[in-house]
This record gives structure tokens, C-alpha cells and sequence, in this order.
């Protein structure tokens, strides 16, 4: 696999077009390696010149600043920042809403300006440059799909679009749940709900959505967030519907309408 | 005698404005004991949410038949004050519909609107009560709004509404039979559009009997509307009013965006690069982190506090709400008001705050309720008069955290992996790139 630190660029004098940035659950997490494989796939085949942090990635903080440790949160930003800085970092590109959130939204008032980037806003621009085209008979054609709107990417920052025109190049048939978009429903793993159980209740909030999202028959579940994708699918085997639905990171669709090698 | 009433009409209508500016300038103050917050960037935008948000009622179209009954009973509510300024110069003065002379025709047909405006906010009202009491809507049944004070406060102003409303038709209905009996000081008017069809209930009737039906009616309006006014402040029918400088002073930023703690950028900063730091510093200064109480909160979660309408559309939408957990939204937003109020009493009482031993964490909002929270912005959404429950769930988390180091031991364990492997989870910071080259 063609990856990069940012540091081998430097050291071969070279600038990288962007930064990928990989996150915790994209580096460490067994499923969520999978969308990170897959965009990684994406951005050999379009041949982008990119570069990862590698070991010098640090988590964002996201989880500790959202259960209230913002000491930690800014220990973490304070190292990542000084990081990229130091790359002179531009552009990042990320497959986590989370880190998106973070990077985009809160690194700046501490010293971290870049252009940062959602995976689902990245695909769709490169779609629209004529760099990325989807093979005509690629297997989710006429698959049902339905969209799981992340609240990091959705209501949080607004992407409501790009994922769902990244999905019409697969030329499938997209569904929208009862719920979405603006009004869309949680996975129940944001505000580092991902790192405990959940409190008390009738029911998990991951079945809840998971039967909104089976409701619609669809046969794929297409989520743009690492922590939705566990919440789903996890969702998804209580139903006893893992034989007949997938849930999948738009990437891993998207990497597999491309035409290999 | 006609001297009396305008006597007596001066010294209630003072009496009501005075207690209602007294009881408005109280929630001023109690808005004020929060925290600074800058949010007077960016007019423009602001303006723009003010037009859209609170006039426009934007949010409440998610529901179009909803939010037409509701916009009915808010036009009416604002176009019927321009009925009750002839009302209330007709009292300082002693005229009877003092601006039908000079407006002519015109001025039946404006009386005729206000009636028909009237009309709707009446079956508009009934409707609505019917919504809360008989088909019982689930968000209006639900948790905090189940009984007691939010529940009555809610029927009594629909009520009200219902109760002014059948006033100023009755009024003019009575009004429309003196006209035909000449009454002397009633005025001769085109028949007003609405009451014309109630007026044949009252033929036959004396012009005493109608003259006091009349008068009745007119008395029991404005005093009406002087009791209401002076309700506003104490029930959560303060959104008319508030929703306004809520929706201009709502954030800007991205929904997703946390506020930054200052401080603790500093701290961290300081601690990492020890030549930055300030040396004039107090060492004796006490950091104090998140908010325990209402005052730790900035003065925009108090003016929310006080422009929820308990409408409990944030619950609804809430996952955690919705699954069965402890954790509503709205229930922070009354809690917060609660507490706030019980602080300001305090204050009235004191003149300055005692501590009653109680805060709104813990005493208020409980732990649980504050864990269950997924941070997914769906209750800022939902909010039509622009609310951001979320801010103040996440203030007391943080309290909760640094404060008193009160987390689940998962989440401890989580701060754990951070600080040690720099990722939430307990693997090695050196295989972070190990997917590059694994299967």
C-alpha cells in the first residue's frame, strides 16, 4: 500500500497536496482500518499526492473535550497543532466527522488554521473534477441504499449533500429514512457515549436507529462516521439482519465502483 | 361618573405597567448574573435570524398546520394591540371608539380584520387545548410537563387567550345593538364582520342590560390583558417577548463548534512552554471550571432559560429522550429557569445571594441525566426560539469532570489512553500506522 508520512515527504524535499488525516478508530479500530484501506485506495487510483502523521498523530481530544475534560483536550490540540504547524500542514482531508468537527471547527482559536476537509466533500469535488469516475456496472447498481446522516458531519457542520450525490454515482436507488438530514436521528455514540455504556433506558438508541434504517429495506447502510459504522452494524446484528444488510463507509462504496489495480 | 371610570382606568393601567416593568427589570437582573459572552458579531446575520427565526417563525414550519395555528394566535396577538390603543385612549379619554371618526369606512373594516383575527386565534386556542388535553399530544404529556405547574400554566394561557377573545366579540356585539337602538355615545359603525352573527343573541335585551353586557365586556378585557401582561413574566409565555433577542443573540458558529476555555489554553500553554508564562500572576487566584450553577452560565443560557416556551419539541428529537433515558432537554431548560428564579428571590429577600446549599447541579439536573447526552445538536435544532440546551449540559459536564473528577470509570479510563497512547483506546501510539502494512 502507497502511504506516506509527512515526514518521509519532508525528507525527500517534497510538499504533499494534503494531509490525511486517519484518526483513532481509522488507525486502530479493525473495522473503521477497512474505510481507511479503502480511502486510501481512492486516492492512489485518482493519484493524490498525500501524506499521513503516521506515529505522530495524537487523537484530536473530541472524547475528553464532549465528557468535559477540556485539560486534556487542550493538551492534545496543543501537541497536534504544533505538529501540523511545524509540516506547515494546508489542506486535511479526513474519513472521521469527529476529527473533522475538531479541526475545522475548534483548532483555530488555538493556532491550527488548515482547509479542512470531510471525505464525503472530498469524493464529491473529486467527482465533479472529472478525476474520480464510478465504473458503470459496479455492484451497488440498483441496490436499495439508505443514508445514515452522522451528527458530526449533518447538523453539526451542514454536509447534508455531498454524501448523498457521492452515493448517486453509484447509481443506486437512494432511500432517505423517516428521519434525516436536518432532523436525522443519532447512532448514540456521539459526546463519548462510543467510550461507555449507555445509561439506563428502554432501549439502546443504536437499535432505535438501526430499525429506522431497516424499515426502509434498504440492503445497504452507507454511514460517513467510524463510530455510526460500529453503532449500525451492531445494530444491524441484534436484528439478526447481518446475512442480508450491509453497513458500509461511503469510501469502502465508493472504493469498490472504481476499477481495480 | 364617566370621570370615575377614566380615573380608575388610569390608575389600574399604571399600577399594571408599573408591577410589569418592576417584574421585567427583576428578570434583567437575573438574566445578568451570567457570565460575559460576546455575541454582537456579525449584525447582519444576526438580523437576518431575528426576521426569519422569531418573526418568520421558521422553525415551527417543520409542522405547516402547526405552525399556521400558531402563527395565527401570534399575528393576532400583535395586530389586535393596535385595537387596544384606541381601547386604552378611549379610557384616559372618556371617547367611545375614539379613531372611528376620523378613519370612516375604513374603520369597520379594520375592526372587522381584528374580529376576524379574533376568531382564529379563538378556534386556534380551542384547538390547541384539545391537542394538550384530549388527544393528547405526546411531547405536551410527557416527563416535566406531566402535572403541576407547567401543565396548568400552559391551559391557563390558552384560556386566557380564549377568554379576551370571546370578550372583544361579545363587546362589539353588544356594540352593533346599541348602534341599532341609537344609543347615545355609541358610535354608528358599519356592522363589524365577526360580531354581526353573534349580535341577534343579544336582540331584544334592553340598552341597560346591553349597556352593561357592553361595558362589562370592555372593563373585563383591558383588565384582562393588564392580569396577562403581568402573567408573562412568571410563565413560559415570556417566549413572546424573548424570543426575539434570543433569536438575535443565538450562536453563529457551526452547531458543532465547543467554547473555548480560555484558561485552560493558557494553562496548557504556560505548562509546555514555561517561558510564556506570565509571572505577575496571583497565586492565590481560583480557577473555577464549567458551571455548578446558574451563575456560571452565560447570560445568553439564562435568556434561554427564560424564552423556553416548554414546547418540548428539543425532548421529542432527543435520542436519549427517546429511548427511555432520564436525560430531556426541556427539563434542563426549566431547571435552569427554576433555579435562576429561586436565586433571584433569594437575592430579593437578602439583597445579595446566601447560599441556600443548593446548585443547579446536583439539586437540579443529576448526573445521569447530564451522561446520557450524545452531544448530536438534534435539541438545538428543534428549538424554534433558538435555545441551546446542549451549552449547558456540556458546561456541567465539565464542572462534573474537573470540579469533582466525577466520570464513569470507562470514560477515566478513556482520559487514560489519551493521555498515555494518544488515541481513546489502549493500543500502542507505535502501531498507529500499522494498518499501512497489516493483511
Amino acid at each position: 500500500m502507497n502511504v506516506r508520512t509527512y515526514a518521509e515527504y519532508q525528507a525527500n524535499n517534497e510538499t504533499p497536496e494534503i494531509l490525511f488525516w486517519v484518526g483513532c478508530a481509522g488507525s486502530f479500530d479493525q473495522r473503521a482500518q477497512k474505510v481507511t484501506k479503502a480511502f486510501v485506495d481512492i486516492l492512489n487510483h485518482v493519484g493524490i499526492q498525500f501524506a499521513i502523521l503516521g506515529k505522530e498523530e495524537m487523537c484530536t481530544g473530541d472524547p475528553a473535550r464532549r465528557a468535559g475534560n477540556e485539560f486534556l483536550f487542550q493538551m492534545m490540540a496543543y501537541n497536534n497543532i504544533q505538529t501540523m504547524n511545524l509540516y506547515q500542514v494546508k489542506k486535511i482531508v479526513t474519513t472521521c466527522p469527529h476529527c473533522f468537527n475538531t479541526l475545522k471547527n475548534e483548532y483555530p482559536e488555538l493556532g491550527g488554521n488548515y482547509e479542512v476537509v470531510s471525505h464525503a466533500v472530498y469524493l464529491q469535488q473529486l467527482m465533479n473534477e472529472g478525476k474520480l469516475k464510478i465504473k458503470e456496472d459496479n455492484e451497488f447498481k440498483g441496490t436499495k441504499i439508505t443514508y445514515h446522516d452522522s451528527c458530526y458531519l449533518g447538523r453539526a457542520n451542514g454536509v447534508f449533500e455531498a454524501p448523498r450525490e457521492v452515493l448517486q454515482s453509484l447509481d443506486a436507488e437512494l432511500i432517505e429514512m423517516k428521519r434525516c438530514k436536518t432532523n436525522g436521528m443519532c447512532c448514540g455514540a456521539g459526546g463519548a457515549q462510543m467510550f461507555k455504556e449507555e445509561e439506563e433506558g428502554e432501549t439502546r438508541v443504536n437499535w432505535e436507529r438501526t430499525a429506522e434504517a431497516l424499515e426502509t429495506g434498504a440492503k445497504v447502510i452507507a454511514s460517513n462516521c467510524p463510530f455510526c459504522l460500529t453503532m449500525l452494524t451492531d445494530g444491524v446484528k441484534n436484528k439478526e439482519k447481518e446475512e442480508e444488510v450491509q453497513v458500509l463507509d461511503i469510501a469502502e462504496m465508493i472504493a469498490r465502483g472504481i476499477p481495480k489495480g | 361618573m364617566q370621570l370615575v371610570q377614566q380615573i380608575l382606568f388610569v390608575l389600574i393601567s399604571s399600577v399594571a405597567i408599573f408591577l410589569f416593568i418592576k417584574k421585567i427589570s427583576e428578570i434583567r437582573r437575573n438574566i445578568l448574573l451570567g457570565k460575559e459572552a460576546d455575541c454582537s458579531d456579525n449584525s447582519g446575520q444576526r438580523w437576518r435570524n431575528l426576521m426569519l427565526n422569531a418573526f418568520g417563525q421558521k422553525k415551527m414550519f417543520k409542522n405547516p398546520l402547526v405552525a399556521a395555528l400558531h402563527f395565527f394566535v401570534y399575528a393576532g396577538f400583535i395586530i389586535i394591540n393596535i385595537e387596544i390603543l384606541e381601547i386604552i385612549l378611549d379610557g384616559i379619554t372618556g371617547h367611545h371608539r375614539l379613531f372611528s371618526p376620523v378613519l370612516g369606512s375604513l374603520y369597520s373594516i379594520l375592526i372587522g380584520c381584528f374580529e376576524v383575527l379574533a376568531f382564529t386565534v379563538l378556534i386556534a386556542c380551542v384547538i390547541f387545548l384539545a391537542r394538550r388535553n384530549i388527544v393528547k399530544v405526546k411531547r405536551l404529556n410527557k416527563g416535566e410537563l406531566l402535572g403541576g405547574w407547567p401543565r396548568s400554566d400552559a391551559n391557563y394561557i390558552l384560556t386566557f387567550e380564549i377568554v379576551l377573545m370571546s370578550l372583544f366579540l361579545i363587546m362589539n356585539a353588544c356594540d352593533l345593538n346599541l348602534q341599532q337602538l341609537h344609543s347615545a355615545h355609541y358610535v354608528q359603525t358599519d356592522a363589524f364582520w365577526i360580531s354581526q352573527h353573534i349580535a341577534p343573541m343579544f336582540n331584544g335585551m334592553s340598552e341597560t342590560t346591553l349597556m352593561f353586557i357592553e361595558r362589562f365586556c370592555w372593563w373585563a378585557h383591558i383588565i384582562g390583558i393588564f392580569v396577562f401582561m403581568n402573567y408573562l413574566p412568571y410563565s413560559k409565555h415570556l417566549h413572546v417577548i424573548l424570543a426575539f433577542p434570543n433569536a438575535y443573540y443565538a450562536k453563529l458558529e457551526a452547531k458543532g463548534k465547543m467554547s473555548n476555555m480560555k484558561d485552560i489554553q493558557n494553562e496548557v500553554l504556560y505548562m509546555m512552554q514555561p517561558e510564556l508564562a506570565p509571572t505577575d500572576t496571583d497565586p492565590n487566584a481560583v480557577m473555577k471550571f464549567g458551571a455548578r450553577d446558574v451563575t456560571d452560565l452565560s447570560w445568553k443560557n439564562l435568556m434561554d432559560a427564560y424564552s423556553c416556551t416548554e414546547c418540548g419539541r428539543c425532548s421529542a428529537s432527543c435520542p436519549a429522550n427517546e429511548t427511555g433515558k432520564k436525560l430531556s432537554p426541556r427539563k434542563i431548560m426549566m431547571d435552569t429557569r427554576d433555579r435562576l428564579e429561586e436565586v433571584g428571590k433569594n437575592i430579593n429577600l437578602n439583597r445579595e445571594f446566601k447560599d441556600n446549599g443548593k446548585t443547579l447541579l446536583h439539586d437540579y439536573v443529576t448526573v445521569e441525566e447530564l451522561r446520557a447526552c450524545t452531544t448530536c445538536n438534534a435539541c438545538v435544532e428543534a428549538c424554534p426560539v433558538s435555545i441551546s440546551p446542549l451549552d449547558i449540559i456540556l458546561q456541567l459536564r465539565r464542572n462534573l469532570v474537573m470540579e469533582e473528577s466525577n466520570a464513569p470509570q470507562e470514560w477515566n479510563q478513556m482520559f487514560g489512553n489519551i493521555e498515555n497512547n494518544m488515541a481513546p483506546w489502549k493500543f500502542s501510539p507505535d502501531d498507529r500506522d500499522a494498518w499501512v502494512n497489516a493483511g
